[in-house]
């Protein structure tokens, strides 16, 4: 059975020292899962993502992680994230090691990693200071005697945790909007944990395949979270929390303010439903703010044969 | 004349930019409204490229990041980030890309990673994103950014992105870099062109009311100016009421 918990699944398969992707480029970002990990005081992780946003800004802040693995920090469309910042800059709450590449470099390490690649080739970081930063970008010869090109290391997580919108019980995972690149870092890791808004039949599923990004054979545990990407979105679902994103800027400037912060949300609650509650408590009306009008696609046919 | 923001002239100065172009990459902000803006005026054709993985945005609202919902929503295709990367960029169908910088250098390299030392930043920036290899492959580069001193350096505390390197011929192609690099420079005082034989930023035209003195101020090396030094045209009357009553109805970047 894979349906867990969020507490299980992470005290399951999460471990200290482990290497993490949370993946999701602005949309499907479970924070839902990150909290989690804060709560059960996981420690020294490699935590990997594109853009750590405001996830790993409050894990790194909580004292979760030992490293980062990025190419783009900052707070979408806000400015920049003050507790990876402080990390940085400040070893606080303490030292944070970077290693860190362009989004194609972030790409294509995960494709590296889930073909099992011993290197992923692209035309990028030509006559920039990057490599000289990260000795891992390198550049080779073309084995056809045409060029040099740049090369990354695969990217193997020994977790991944994926939002989406829905999954069958056994992990067959279904997304539309932004897909980023977690069908890749899914791929790419040794185990998978799916978060989903909605748990449906393997009928539902297997009336779409062209829709399915996750197979079930590669996922480890299935979450049931509504709600679960907050203040990220679901498309269709629930809108990004642009307001959150604006307030987390003033929060985390100070460490003292985000302290209290992840006391009252995070520490002060037992799991995601508490989370919910607080939110509704402080903003009843959050989730009609948050809720888009409908735009349907149209069903395609796609036959039956036989 | 119509009173306008220093915001709103340089959204005028980049979509008029985009004349004729079919495919352009889009950051948010002032890019964004530029975008939106030559699509509904100088480039109908426009198709709207955010590096998120969407071709052909129509967006209903003004995006807030470039992984806002509403980029998705009537957009032509959503693909997964390799696609965009692999395809699109790096297979050479971008036309035009806008690029944002804290640092740039005569020859239109940019730094968007660190202020002060790498191992120990003074201030530690969001770093590449996309835009590395999007000044790599994109055919051209625009750059919009404010004009100050501390942004237009000599020396670039960190080279994040490739412009014309060191403004020798052929240096690009010598990397094997597809795209022709940096194009133009729109500012809040005045916009740049840049050399073809030389790779160096020239001063192109100063926006009504600036001073070539004024430009020179907020830029750290010896500026060129155009042997033919033009005054910016402000924006139109109908611009002004696209990006008012339409884009940016909230004022949010005005």
């Amino acid at each position: 059975m894979k349906i867990a918990t969020m507490r299980e699944a992470i005290a399951r398969y999460v471990h200290d020292g482990d290497t993490i992707a949370i993946e999701g480029f602005t949309a499907f970002i479970c924070f839902a899962a990150a909290h989690e990990i804060i709560r059960q005081g996981r420690r020294d992780l490699i935590l990997c993502r594109m853009t750590p946003d405001l996830i790993y800004d409050q894990m790194i802040a909580a004292g979760c992680a030992r490293k980062l693995v990025f190419s783009y920090l900052g707070n979408p469309g806000v400015g920049p994230l003050h507790c990876i910042r402080r990390a940085v800059e400040k070893g606080i709450p303490r030292p944070l090691e970077i290693e860190e590449y362009s989004h194609f470099g972030m790409v294509a390490r995960y494709m590296s990693g889930a073909a099992r690649l011993p290197f992923f080739p692209l035309r990028s970081y030509m006559g920039t200071d990057q490599p000289k930063v990260n000795p891992r970008i390198q550049f080779v010869d073309s084995p056809y005697g045409n060029g040099q090109v740049a090369v990354v290391p695969p990217l193997n997580p020994d977790v991944t945790i994926i939002h989406a919108q829905r999954a069958d019980a056994s992990g067959n995972t279904q997304m539309w909007g932004l897909l980023g690149v977690q069908k890749e870092a899914a791929f790419a890791a040794r185990q998978v944990i799916v978060v989903v808004e909605e748990i449906v039949d393997e009928d539902i599923i297997r009336s779409d395949p062209n829709r399915t990004v996750i197979p079930g054979l590669i996922v480890d545990a299935v979450v049931h979270q509504p709600y679960g990407a907050h203040p990220s979105y679901a498309q269709g679902y629930y809108d990004r929390d642009n307001r959150f994103y604006l307030e987390w800027d003033q929060i985390s400037r100070e460490e003292a303010t985000t302290l209290a912060w992840l006391d009252e949300w995070v520490y002060g609650v037992d799991d995601w439903s508490g989370y919910l509650a607080k939110l509704e408590k402080r903003e009843p009306g959050i989730w009609k703010r948050l809720a888009p009008g409908e735009a349907w696609s149209q069903p395609v046919n796609y036959g039956v044969y036989g | 004349m119509t009173n306008y923001t220093p915001s709103e002239i340089m959204i005028t100065s980049s979509a008029r930019a985009l004349a004729g172009e079919r495919v352009v990459f889009v950051g948010v902000g002032l890019p964004n409204i530029a975008c939106n803006l030559a699509q509904r005026t100088v480039a109908p054709d426009l198709e709207l490229v955010y590096e998120s993985g969407v071709f052909g945005a129509r967006p209903a609202r003004l995006p807030l990041s470039i992984g806002d919902p509403t980029l998705i929503s009537r957009a032509t295709l959503a693909c997964p980030m390799p696609d965009l990367f692999m395809y699109y960029l790096q297979g050479g169908r971008i036309e035009v890309a806008f690029l944002g910088v804290a640092q740039i250098d005569r020859f239109g390299n940019i730094n968007t990673t660190v202020i002060g030392d790498y191992q120990r930043p003074k201030v530690r920036l969001p770093g590449s994103g996309g835009a590395c290899e999007i000044a790599i492959h994109a055919k051209k580069v625009f750059i919009i950014t404010h004009l100050a001193r501390r942004t237009f350096v000599e020396q670039l505390h960190f080279c994040t992105s490739p412009g014309h390197l060191s403004g020798q011929p052929g240096e690009r192609a010598a990397w094997d870099m597809p795209g022709t690099g940096p194009q133009l420079v729109v500012t809040d005082k005045a916009i740049f062109h840049f050399d073809q034989e030389t790779g160096e930023m020239v001063l192109f035209s100063i926006h009504p009311g600036v001073t070539v003195e004024e430009v020179q101020a907020e830029v750290s090396w010896p500026l060129k100016i155009a042997a033919e030094l033009q005054i910016t045209e402000p924006p139109t009357d109908e611009e002004l009421r696209i990006i008012r009553e339409e884009l940016d109805p909230g004022g949010m970047y005005l």
